[in-house]
């Protein structure tokens, strides 16, 4: 035998203390170099960070502006802050991916072994798709939408606290991991057999569930959230048709949230179960069914490539005809379009294991499925492209992005569709070819849409705008970066090559291996540029400084109230007469009202998204490591404190009539400032 | 096919000198039909895809801000005629797609028996394919050839032109047999068979491994496969037979089933008889309870209590000639159970037995 493995997993499972549970002094991997140089520089930069935290005298700040805060606008800004600190993270495993596959391509062994690898990519796809994409789609929705349909908050403010905060909770349990312990190391989707007890006895899998399991109560709620807002507090006059498209698509994206993330959080219940109570949902043994698991993970997992793309879709819809002059073409058939994507997107779940022995009938049916996606959403990319016909295009950041986006994203479409051929798919399933194919829609469809609408709504969030410069030296950077990234992955799959291997016995595919590690090491950069964007705009805030409130000449209802919007958002609720009301007004002579103004009602702010979510993160944790007391102990207190939130009747106040006025008429110093500069000119 | 294999390349496909697009020219007749059809649907697709980039380049180009002699309509946002192209093109080409999407999976279905041998080879009524049993194993393959009585680790021959009917399983969790040059691959499940029916039309010696991440050995869970002429065939045969590691028993199944990393190719001269269904029905090791034993007892009522702590007593009960009668013997008390909704079902008749009168 040349090496005899201990099997699947790692040693140092023990006995279970009655108090300790698993924890022992062994569980910290510092014998891993790489694990112990990312401690030391976390302890170092982490130190720095709440050092200068306390020197500042931030913390009360903090905690009562913003983390007990139930505004959507903040809440939405701590979401999308959450993404970008989480694809920091995310990004890093994926150079460490990088590199370990071009050392090993080249005829080496590379620097990490089989067990580290298989937690990096497992971490990366996690932590991509549930702490990266999630947060930064869910906080855009959340600052955006309620300003776009004229609401002063969303429906449920508190609801969306605690939804931000149990997400959060998930996060620091996956961040927990890397030094306590050991993450999965099954692949982001985790399929049983390999996922359960007999091969996965670690806790590494155990963080994966806990981790999701209470993430994903948080994106529910957050979901039901969003849609009643969407139904219930438009704006007067603001009936279906004149909806804007990002609220359109924010709708579908959340009705899917809503259909579908209960199917998670129930499979990973189930396969919980099997873990911790013994059952056999998805055991080989005893009646379970490995294949039921493959099914119900997909039943959410592809409707959730549409929860993440919908609303970069309403971003793009945005701001192509705010770049282009003019308005959206084709608005109805893109309502049509999302809606069809989003029922569609429910009845194509088994093209993700064509090649796990189903019948022809059936495989031809999801491929068919699937391909008929492609016709609504290539009448939206043609519905873009007539907008920009006839028009007088401003080559702004976001409308690079949205270019770059049109480009990659019709080349990544093209490569689904021909994975949607089930033979076609035989040979190029889990390859590096399917690996290619779904970083091109979600990077060239998500990612390039997030970065679009974070410059795009920046302004609207902080009152300055971000520097062009470095943006476009962020957007350049990625957008080789990814080329550079991903083709030579496309020509690995067609070589044959499958995903999630760390050691290869072939040095030809060294030259494409190392193309790769360039195009990453691009990205790299593109990511460093958009830190440095934000850096330099701060320095730079008062000559990017945004005081009319609508910095771009949008079209949208988010554009008519001052840059950032007071807490009440609008003075007077709008009244909606046309779609693109903010436009419609904009024409028809629209003179801000100055007087009469009444008390608003607000909510309070509140501890108790905080407060319960950290209490199930220390539940999570206590499951993890199998400290049973702790964790029943946090689940009372959990519940406990939830219900005596319940009897806390002081949750609202009124704005005083006063107060508004104050702030109202600073704006409209500003404002008549502004006619002064212009008159001036 | 050449052609447009070219036209694929000229289209920005990096074709760096030692490159080898095995999965667009592959050596077996499933594999090369399956590569073709990804050639047929990419220019298809093309049709479309390639006047959206185009345009979307030439539209921001032309209508950049500074150009002033363009056109400028910021009201025009409707067109009925330019619906109708945007939302017919992609509609016919999907068409177009979905008809040889149908004809494809249904003609290239892997449990189907082949239909050709190649392309200019058709293929003899009579054939009998070679049956090749695959086992994934923690870290390995496992291939067991019924007709010849042999069985090796990590190694496998096919004969060229003839065809080979693989029956994939796994012991432990899935995996997915994968030999790119032969046919697409297909997933390997404990406690279930799955198949892959192809050809190889050149001989050679191919790469073969798992395309579906199963822990941490999973690199190195590769084997080579050799397709030989008949007469290289035999002489394999042979040689596999000449193998020191004797008889494939139970066993040594269950000692071959331990997990390794990079198992060295072994040779086994003999395979005992009805190894295939245990390890089907994961029931290698000696005194577990056979997964179609204990579907049978659970579809006549289950095993109760008793059976819980006594599941030997059902082993065989598949294999029985009347498993119902062989349940009544285990479990006494069914019977009386099953003649009380027997005797309420039907007419009492002197003929009919208690036991088996459901039939």
């Amino acid at each position: 035998m040349a090496s005899a493995a201990d099997g699947h997993g790692s040693s140092y499972i023990t006995d279970i203390h009655p108090i300790w549970g698993k924890l022992n002094w062994n569980i910290f991997p510092f014998y891993e170099p790489v694990i112990f140089y990312t401690f030391i520089a976390v302890v170092i930069g982490g130190t720095a960070v709440l050092g200068l935290l306390t020197y500042y005298r931030l913390w009360g700040y903090l905690w009562r502006e913003w983390f007990t805060s139930i505004d959507h606008k903040k809440i939405g800004i701590m979401y999308i802050v959450l993404g970008i600190v989480m694809l920091l993270r995310g990004f890093a495993d994926a150079i460490l991916m990088r590199i370990q596959q071009a050392m090993a391509a080249s005829g080496g062994e590379g620097y990490l072994n089989a067990h580290h690898y298989d937690q990096i990519f497992t971490a990366h796809g996690t932590i991509m798709i549930f702490f990266v994409a999630m947060p930064l789609v869910v906080g855009l929705m959340n600052y955006v939408m309620p300003l776009q349909i004229g609401a002063r908050d969303v429906a449920f403010p508190f609801l969306n606290n605690l939804s931000f905060w149990l997400t959060t909770s998930g996060a620091v349990l996956v961040m927990i991991s890397l030094f306590v312990g050991e993450f999965s190391t099954t692949g982001w989707l985790a399929y049983p057999p390999l996922s359960g007890l007999d091969y996965s006895p670690s806790v590494g899998m155990d963080y994966y569930l806990w981790s999701l399991n209470i993430a994903g109560i948080g994106t529910t709620l957050s979901g039901i959230n969003l849609i009643v807002t969407i139904v219930k507090m438009r704006a007067p006059g603001m009936t279906w048709m004149k909806l804007p498209v990002f609220t359109w698509t924010s709708l579908c994206s959340n009705v899917l949230i809503v259909a579908t993330f209960p199917v998670l959080s129930a499979t990973l219940a189930l396969l919980t179960a099997d873990r911790y109570l013994g059952t056999h949902f998805f055991t080989s043994e005893l009646g379970g069914n490995p294949m039921m698991y493959v099914n119900l993970i997909w039943i959410w997992g592809h409707p959730e490539v549409y929860i993440l793309i919908l609303p970069l879709f309403g971003v793009y819809s945005e701001i192509v005809p705010t770049f282009s002059g003019k308005r959206l073409f084709g608005y109805t058939s893109m309502v049509y379009a999302t809606c069809v994507i989003m029922i569609l997107s429910y009845i194509v779940w088994l093209h993700h294991f064509f090649t796990m022995g189903a019948g022809a009938s059936v495989n031809s049916f999801f491929g068919i499925t699937t391909m008929i996606i492609s016709i609504p959403t290539g009448a939206k990319l043609f519905n873009w492209l007539f907008t920009m016909y006839k028009g007088r295009i401003r080559f702004t950041t976001p409308m690079l992005w949205t270019l770059g986006f049109m480009v990659t994203f019709t080349v990544g479409g093209m490569t689904g569709v021909l994975l949607a051929v089930p033979p076609a798919d035989y040979v190029l399933h889990n390859s590096l070819f399917l690996v290619a194919h779904f970083h091109n829609a979600i990077i060239g469809g998500v990612v390039f849409g997030l970065f679009a609408a974070m410059v795009y709504w920046f302004p609207k969030a902080f009152g300055f705008r971000l520097v062009e410069s470095w943006g476009k030296v962020s957007f350049w950077c990625w957008f080789i970066g990814f080329w550079l990234a991903f083709m030579p992955l496309y020509v690995l799959g067609l070589m044959g090559v499958t995903r999630r291997l760390s050691q290869f016995e072939d040095t030809a595919y060294a030259i494409y291996f190392n193309i790769a590690l360039v195009g990453a090491l691009f990205v790299a950069a593109g990511i460093a540029a958009f830190v440095i964007q934000i850096g330099v705009s701060i320095l730079r805030r008062e000559e990017l400084r945004d005081t009319t409130g609508d910095p771009w000449g949008g079209r949208t209802l988010e554009w008519s109230t001052s840059s950032p919007p007071p807490y009440y958002n609008f003075a007077f609720t709008p009244r909606v007469y046309e779609l693109d009301a903010w436009d419609h007004m904009k024409r028809n002579g629209y003179r801000r009202r100055t007087d009469g103004y009444v008390p608003i009602h607000m909510p309070h702010y509140t501890a108790t998204g905080v407060v319960i979510s950290a209490i199930l993160t220390v539940m999570g944790f206590a499951l993890v490591w199998h400290i049973y007391w702790v964790a029943a102990l946090s689940l009372i207190a959990a519940v406990a404190y939830g219900i005596a939130h319940t009897f806390n009747y002081d949750r609202d106040y009124y704005v005083a009539a006063n107060e508004v006025r104050s702030i109202e008429a600073a704006r409209t110093r500003t404002l008549e400032g502004n006619g002064e500069l212009k008159a001036a000119e | 096919m050449r052609c447009f294999r070219y036209f694929l390349g000229a289209l920005g496909v990096i074709h760096l000198a030692g490159c080898e697009l095995v999965v667009l020219d592959p050596s077996g007749d499933i594999a090369a039909q399956q590569g073709d059809l990804i050639i047929y649907a990419t220019v298809l697709m093309l049709i479309v895809i390639l006047p959206v980039i185009l345009l979307t380049l030439f539209f921001a180009f032309y209508y950049r801000a500074s150009n002033t002699k363009a056109r400028y309509e910021p009201d025009w946002d409707h067109s009925i005629s330019l619906e109708i192209v945007i939302w017919s093109v992609p509609l016919a080409i999907i068409i177009c797609l979905a008809g040889l999407t149908w004809v494809a999976t249904h003609r290239l279905n892997p449990y189907d028996d082949l239909r050709r041998i190649s392309e200019s080879q058709p293929i003899d009524p009579d054939v009998v394919p070679l049956t090749i049993q695959v086992v994934a194993m923690d870290w390995k393959w496992g291939f067991i050839y019924p007709e010849q009585g042999i069985a090796t680790v990590n190694e496998v021959a096919v004969i060229v032109d003839r065809p080979v009917e693989w029956k994939i399983t796994s012991t432990t969790v899935m995996n997915s047999f994968y030999i790119p040059a032969m046919a697409g691959m297909i997933y390997g499940m404990p406690g279930m068979q799955t198949e892959l029916n192809a050809v190889m039309n050149q001989a050679g010696t191919y790469e073969g491994f798992s395309g579906h991440y199963s822990g941490a050995g999973f690199s190195h869970m590769r084997f080579d496969l050799h397709a030989l002429d008949a007469e290289g065939f035999d002489d394999w045969a042979a040689q596999v037979r000449a193998g020191s590691e004797g008889e494939l028993t139970r066993p040594a199944f269950e000692a071959l089933d331990q997990p390794t990393v990079d198992h060295p190719v072994t040779y086994y001269n003999a395979v005992e008889e009805g190894l295939w269904d245990r390890i089907i029905n994961l029931c290698v090791a000696e005194g577990t309870l056979c997964q179609n034993d204990m579907m049978m007892v659970d579809a006549l009522g289950g095993g109760g209590i008793d059976g819980l702590w006594n599941r030997q007593l059902m082993a065989g009960i598949c294999a029985a000639d009347d498993p119902k009668l062989f349940m009544a013997l285990v479990r006494p008390e069914l019977r009386d159970r099953e003649s009380d909704i027997i005797a309420a079902l039907m007419p009492p008749e002197p003929a009919m037995s208690p036991i088996n009168g459901g039939e």
